[in-house]
């Protein structure tokens, strides 16, 4: 996560109030469209806004007086902004471990070069299937060839790999053909990771999310990698919080280790929280980044546990999940202080139930899925 | 080093490549980076991770060690402890003798 979209980060050392994990979302333009992507519904609007390289340099410094550690370069596509050299440059001077977290177009040999160069410690790669045809269609783009190769370069540079695999109904069933490829690859941590239902995949979910048969057959296959591979690479199995009864830990709590800088500037807890309406926003160029984090009602609005409603207030495990996801919360219940409906003890499970029976009943029509790209989604009409 | 992460004296271990270890000022600790997070380190393990280098072999280790931290109770046991976690966990590998 994460790094983004990822629950697995292994943080084990305790923020104490600091944000560790900084993610710069340096833009929100992508070359590919899919129907999966957590990125806003209306990210186009944000072309003109993008903060330039020194306001994102600025950023780096003031992220690192604040102790943060760990960097992501994410978005949108980090490839399509040409400071992203400078950028890993002028972060790992301060000492940050660089992350790419990238969907491979944009990455050539020679800018895999200037970036090794530059310092960059670690690149995250996705992949959505292990087959040209179902790929290029699920990303709506020719990407699968482009990134198989991709990745053998990011090896032959001698950079870790991460390699992301969202996972969804389409691609569930082949875990074991994407095993092999990312064996025969080298890849050092493969992630599957069930998607999460935000934004674009919010909207596609009825044909998006997998059957509980499906989760099961895939992890099983998972665990059996797992065994036979030992430390080789280490396997990651994200589940969807759909089906666990529980809700996932979001974030490790809000405003505790995780900061995102959306490419306008604004300073968010996680990258979806956009979607919570009544929120105000403050970005970078008004501010800086210790007030953001520490003193801006947004940051401070779900931290801790006052502002938790029953039945988490009185809950026994709210320091294992702080109640959940607050985009999620706001999403399906239109209260982001309600417990996260994907838990069992929450009133609003049943439309976490409701979406799940939706996804069994295998004899209904295929929908058209939306995919991300200009003009899918007229959001002044839906915020109406 | 054997499949049962037993470490023999002569073993030189070594950080590997995807781990960086390095002093942080905001933790007053050592931390190790690694793509999927941040370990802090208390300064026994700081001081161990930055023998691994592939050079020094475990033995050599431990009587640099056992100097350091003098009045720490059964300092080789714990060393060898450590460094076969750290191995089970990926974070050293062992460049043999
Ligand atoms: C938004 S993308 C930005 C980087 C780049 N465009 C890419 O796709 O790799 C960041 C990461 O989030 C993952 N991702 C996208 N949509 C997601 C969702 N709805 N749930 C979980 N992960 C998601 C992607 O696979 C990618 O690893
Ligand atoms: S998830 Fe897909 S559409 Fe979204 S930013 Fe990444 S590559 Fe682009
Ligand atoms: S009620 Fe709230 S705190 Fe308790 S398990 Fe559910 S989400 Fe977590």
């Amino acid at each position: 996560m994460p790094k983004d979209g990822s629950t697995t980060q292994a943080v084990s050392l305790d923020g104490q109030g600091k944000p560790m994990w900084l993610v710069l979302e340096l833009t929100y333009r992508c070359p590919l469209k899919c129907v999966w992507c957590n990125n806003p519904l209306d990210y186009e609007q944000y072309g003109r806004k993008e903060l330039n390289t020194d306001e994102w340099i600025r950023v780096l410094r003031e992220g690192r007086e604040l102790g943060a550690l760990q960097l992501g370069f994410s978005g949108g596509e980090p490839m399509l902004r040409d400071d992203l050299e400078i950028l890993v440059a002028e972060a790992e001077q301060l000492g940050y471990y660089t992350n790419l977290i990238t969907s491979g177009v944009g990455l050539n040999h020679e800018r895999l070069q200037a970036l090794k160069k530059a310092g960059l410690k670690q690149i995250q790669l996705s992949l959505q299937s292990a087959n040209r045809q179902l790929t290029d269609e699920l990303v709506g783009a020719r990407a699968h060839d482009l990134k198989i190769d991709v990745a053998r370069m990011i090896k032959a540079e001698g950079f870790p790999m991460v390699l992301n695999v969202p996972v969804f109904r389409q691609n569930i069933d082949q875990v074991q053909q994407i095993l092999d490829l990312a064996e025969e690859i080298g890849v050092d941590y493969l992630e599957f990771a069930n998607i999460q239902y935000y934004n674009w995949a919010l909207l596609n979910r009825e044909e998006l999310l997998p059957t509980r048969e499906q989760i099961v057959h895939a992890e099983a296959v998972v665990n059996e990698a797992r065994q036979r591979m030992g430390k080789r690479m280490t396997i990651y199995f994200v589940i969807p919080d759909y089906y666990e009864n529980r809700p996932k830990a979001c974030m490790n709590g809000w405003g505790t280790i995780h900061l995102t800088i959306a490419p306008d500037g604004a300073a968010l807890p996680c990258q979806e929280v956009r979607v919570i309406k009544g929120l105000e926003f403050p970005t970078v160029r008004e501010h800086s980044l210790s007030w953001l984090w520490n003193d801006s009602p947004l940051f401070k609005k779900f931290r801790g546990d006052e502002w938790m409603k029953e039945p988490c207030r009185t809950c026994d495990e709210k320091e294992k999940d702080f109640g959940g996801c607050r985009c999620q919360a706001f999403l399906l219940t239109g209260d982001a202080a309600n417990t996260d409906p994907a838990c069992s003890k929450s009133p609003h499970h049943h439309v976490i139930e409701m979406a799940i029976n939706r996804a069994r009943s295998n004899n209904k029509e295929p929908r058209p899925l939306i995919r991300r790209q200009p003009g899918a989604v007229i959001t002044s009409f839906m915020e109406s | 080093m054997s499949e049962n992460n037993i470490l023999a004296p002569q073993d030189r271990p070594k950080l590997n490549p995807k781990y960086l270890l390095r002093w942080e000022k905001s933790q007053d600790a050592y931390i190790l980076l690694y793509p999927e997070g941040v370990i802090k380190l208390n300064p026994s393990a700081s001081e161990i991770l930055k023998r691994c280098t592939g050079q020094l072999s475990v033995e050599d280790m431990v009587a640099e060690l056992s100097s350091l931290f003098a009045d720490a109770p059964d300092i080789t046991h714990s060393i060898y402890k450590f460094l076969e976690n750290s191995y089970a966990k990926g974070w050293i590998d062992n460049t043999g003798c």
